[in-house]
């Protein structure tokens, strides 16, 4: 069995970002879905988007420029 | 009887089935509040009204999505740039030919300190840009102005005026589109415009309930809320969000509406507006023409020109009260149109129709020229009696 692939969590100020961020990450051909904030990040209600972290940067340079405000953290 | 829907300005008749389709496949399959859980549902009605918000942005060349607040129509985007930016002390710079959606707003803040200046058109509703740029003061911080007359559909020089307002600094310019957003060619880029107001319902082809504000970036932080509360996001703090577009967003929006909106919209890119404003004029130019043949009978006001006005037509009987016109059509032909003052006192006393008011018939991309044939009879009929 394979170790599961690291992965990351980008968390933006609303869904409407994150849906924003899901599609201009999608576009750029990053693996990516839409899960709700894991709770130890936040309380918030909302949705972040999960990655695999190895994309962290095409992440990062595909964001950057279209989304205001974004905060990245591993899972 | 057989009915002629001749009242698309206010509301469009019939709506594109793939719009009715996508309301009740949202309400079936979806279903879910947006934004306000992480469930897969959740996340796809966020997505209808993403989506939505991408379809306005691209039909109006807004390079964000996130520009664009969903309201419920054009008269609360028009109430939340006019109430939200303008404060005691503030000048602001209007026209003879608007809609009560504007007018109202502005005599509200004019009672409370706001200077309201309200530049004349010509008598066929036409605004001299040159008239507008006399009128600005050092306190002026607006100029809004609709983008076409709701009672004699004269198109106004917005490009014009956008250019005039950007050279002022600090003055936002907005425009009501609630008669051409899905009409007319509209670039918010092209024609300086800093906020847009539309309406879902009309050439939109979405249902009623539904429009949307475009913000141009940075004036969102001189624009207040209308309303607070709910928005999915941010929760853990009591205070309203200060960003796009959820600071304007609060409560459980219509999203089988704007599922539906998405799909007018749809609708509109894959028709090509230039392939709806072609059609739309030419039953405009016939009925036109045909009025033209009963001059002596029949007064038109507007442009009278179907390349300069939208698919709306203003025009009295000699003799004939609109309303009785009105009845006469519905009850003898089963035209269905709009008699009286239409929401727009000032337009009518700018064009000099006021208190009577004008039979309005307001033709749609549905209509066909057998409607304007049939509607030009039954003007003859009653114009002969």
């Amino acid at each position: 069995m394979t170790a599961p692939t690291p992965q990351a969590v980008a968390l933006f100020h609303s869904v409407s970002h994150a849906l924003r961020a899901e599609k201009i990450a999608k576009a750029a051909g990053i693996a990516c879905r839409l899960i709700p904030v894991p709770r130890h990040l936040s309380s918030d209600c909302g949705v972040c988007l999960r990655f695999p972290l190895a994309e962290q940067s095409a992440i990062e340079q595909s964001l950057s420029n279209q989304i205001d405000y974004y905060e990245i953290f591993p899972l | 009887m057989k009915t002629i829907y001749l009242d698309n300005a206010a509301t469009s008749y019939p709506k594109p089935s793939e719009m009715i389709e996508a309301m009740r496949i949202f309400q079936e399959n979806i279903g879910a509040n947006p934004g306000r859980s992480g469930h897969g549902r959740s996340i796809d009605a966020g997505r209808t009204l993403y989506e939505t918000r991408e379809a306005l942005a691209k039909l109006f060349h807004i390079d964000d999505p996130l520009r664009v607040v969903l309201t419920k129509n054009s008269t609360e985007a028009l109430n939340i740039a006019l109430l939200g930016a303008l404060r005691p002390g503030d000048h602001v710079i209007t026209t003879g030919m608007e809609h009560n959606s504007v007018m109202r707003p502005l005599r509200h803040l004019e009672s409370h300190g706001i200077e309201l200046s309200v530049v004349s058109s010509s008598p066929q509703g036409e605004l001299d840009p040159a008239d507008l740029s006399k009128t600005f003061r050092k306190n002026t911080k607006m100029v809004v102005m609709t983008h076409a007359s709701n009672v004699t559909g004269t198109i106004q020089p917005v490009a014009e005026v956008g250019r005039i307002v950007r050279e002022k600094d600090g003055v936002m310019f907005c425009v009501d589109a609630a008669q051409t957003a899905g009409a007319l060619p509209i670039d918010v880029e092209a024609m300086n415009i800093d906020l847009l107001a539309v309406t879902g319902h009309k050439s939109l082809f979405g249902p009623q309930g539904t429009g949307a504000l475009f913000i141009r970036e940075g004036l969102d932080k001189r624009i207040a809320p209308l309303m607070m509360g709910g928005t999915g996001s941010r929760s853990e703090f009591e205070m309203q969000p200060d960003f796009m577009p959820d600071k304007y967003e609060s409560g459980t929006p219509n999203t089988p509406g704007y599922a539906g909106l998405c799909a007018g919209l749809n609708l509109i890119a894959k028709t090509s507006l230039e392939a709806i404003r072609q059609k739309e004029m030419s039953l405009t130019a016939r009925f036109l023409d045909g009025l033209g043949q009963m001059r002596s009978h029949v007064a038109v006001f507007g442009p009278n020109n179907a390349a300069r006005q939208t698919a709306v037509v203003s025009f009295n009987i000699q003799d004939v009260t609109p309303s009785d016109a009105a009845l006469f059509f519905e009850e003898e032909y089963g035209i269905l149109c709009r008699p009286g003052l239409h929401c727009a006192p000032s337009a009518h006393r700018n064009i000099g129709t006021f208190p009577q008011g004008t039979v309005r018939f307001s033709f749609g991309f549905y209509n066909t020229k057998q409607d304007v044939d049939d509607a030009l009879t039954a003007v003859g009929r009653l114009a002969a009696r």
